[in-house]
């Protein structure tokens, strides 16, 4: 891929991790694939807006981004809402409250980690406060990466969740169903005697969609 | 069988009509704001994702009836409502209503919202509902006020016979009694949760809607009843305003350019507030009914 001419960079690398993400999902039935692609074209946003990407949110729904053309729309509640998007930093405090919001997001739902803090600490890499890898906490659907990622950036990261959604890939909620008992480890080992209740997890124990 | 055939097929149309109206709404206030704005089929997507997301939170069985009634109370509506004038179909049961009972049936999705959104015990929920229904006290008295110029003009609470009095665009009692639907027009849209007189619901900004506790397939039963009885209450003003409708394209153009109308004035007037609400419901449009009620009733020329 590097001697082709019609790439350069990151750009290259940009195409080989995309490579994927445009072939058909040939392992979905029509119905599936009906419900999968009006999902995707109906994401509601909860924005965790913890540290500087909180700023490069907000442009989103303005009028110059518009991401509501791609049907993304900012949801008042957890409830409502169907992507999670932490946007930098978070702190042992703030991950507590992370938690508590993701568990009470209705499934299907998707989280995406804006900026090089969530993803493997940036530049707060030795803070003593800050979590680094925010994938060991709650599963993350999309990165994206930048130090803050533009608003453009974060609507390719939302493009190439559609597309992920449109496939039909399991996401990162199933992923948390399946393994909650490493999660709620890693959880407990950084937040200790002040995790979450009960409460807003104890139905994945029950099997099943509750 | 028919009768089976011709509800579904109204609660089919309303729903159908609902959406793309909004869709419709959605377009066109993303072009004032210079935008491109989502698909016209947007809130089929929202609604449709809804519905297919899981329902985790429960708190009680009155948080999942509160929908339930509400919903019940949307379809209802629905089928009271006469879509057509001079046909079989599409009158639902409206045959065996007036519009006093419609009157009675738009008043309980506000019930509904109040007992769902009181059992889940959230403080944002309770203070949405605190302000519909404080909204609904400013609006209920004008609304009715203009629906009981129009019944004390024909002399008649049967939408049939009022629609069958307007046969000409000249007897459209937007032209004969103008007062009434000034005095409706505003309350009409506040019925219908739009700006400026949205500060209930504020779809994204604001926390405190009475729907903060819902995600989920219940919301997308709110989503689903609101859409239809949008197009219920535009159909019910067609009626009594614009001489009904003798075939469904007729009916659609005119609750467009009803819907449009009512969509120019919620993107030129930014959001009141509640006790603003009620105190321009209290004052602008019910002096305006007092005032047609007095020329209705005591002039020569009025009626």
């Amino acid at each position: 891929m590097y001697h082709n001419n019609h790439c350069e960079g990151f750009q290259c690398e940009q195409r080989m991790l995309e490579a994927s993400l445009g072939e058909e999902g040939g392992e979905l039935g029509v119905l599936d694939r009906l419900v999968a692609w009006m999902r995707q074209r109906s994401l509601f946003v909860l924005a965790y807006g913890t540290g500087c990407g909180a700023i490069e949110m907000r442009p989103l729904m303005t009028s110059r981004f518009d991401a509501e053309r791609f049907g993304i729309i900012g949801a008042a509640t957890p409830r409502q809402a169907d992507v999670l998007v932490i946007s930098g930093y978070l702190a042992v405090k703030t991950l507590k409250r992370v938690i508590r919001s993701y568990e009470q997001m209705q499934e299907p739902k998707y989280v995406i980690a804006l900026g090089s803090c969530a993803i493997n600490g940036g530049m707060y890499w030795d803070s003593y406060n800050t979590i680094k890898q925010v994938d060991h906490y709650i599963p993350v659907d999309m990165y994206v990466t930048g130090c803050m990622p533009r608003p453009e950036a974060l609507i390719e990261g939302f493009a190439a969740l559609q597309e992920k959604i449109k496939r039909g890939e399991p996401g990162g909620f199933q992923r948390y169903r399946e393994n909650i008992d490493w999660y709620k480890g890693n959880q407990r080992r950084v937040l200790g005697d002040n995790m979450p209740p009960d409460y807003t997890y104890d139905w994945y124990h029950a099997g099943g969609t509750a | 069988m028919h009768v089976i055939l011709d509800a579904l097929a109204m609660i089919g149309l309303s729903y159908v009509m609902g959406f793309l109206f909004y869709g419709f709404y959605r377009q066109f206030s993303a072009r004032v704001q210079r935008r491109w704005g989502p698909s016209i089929w947007q809130n089929f997507f929202d609604n449709m994702k809804f519905l297919l997301k899981s329902e985790t939170l429960s708190h009680g069985p009155m948080f999942f009836f509160g929908p339930m009634i509400i919903a019940a109370g949307a379809i209802t509506t629905v089928l009271f409502v006469p879509f057509l004038k001079d046909s079989d179909w599409l009158q639902g049961f409206s045959h065996s209503g007036n519009l006093i009972l419609i009157v009675y049936l738009l008043v309980v999705g506000p019930l509904g919202n109040a007992l769902a959104v009181g059992s889940s015990g959230n403080p944002f929920g309770v203070m949405g509902v605190t302000r519909g229904l404080t909204r609904l006290m400013g609006l209920e008295v004008p609304f009715f006020l203009g629906l009981a110029l129009v019944m004390l003009q024909h002399e008649t609470t049967s939408v049939h016979a009022i629609m069958a009095a307007q046969d000409g665009i000249a007897q459209w009692n937007l032209f004969t009694n103008p007062i009434a639907f000034m005095v409706i027009l505003l309350p009409f849209i506040a019925s219908q949760n739009a700006s400026p007189f949205d500060v209930v619901g504020a779809p994204v900004e604001v926390y405190a809607g009475p729907r903060v506790e819902f995600g989920g397939r219940l919301l997308g039963v709110l989503m689903t009843q609101n859409m239809m009885m949008t197009i219920a209450k535009l159909v019910l003003v067609v009626d009594l305003f614009m001489g009904g409708a003798t075939n469904i394209f007729i009916l659609i153009a005119k609750a467009f350019s009803l819907f449009l109308l009512t969509a120019a004035i919620s993107l030129a007037f930014p959001r009141l507030k509640t006790e603003q609400t009620v105190d321009f419901f209290w004052k602008v449009p019910l002096g305006l009914g007092v005032l047609g009620v007095v020329a209705t009733v005591w002039f020569p020329w009025g009626a």
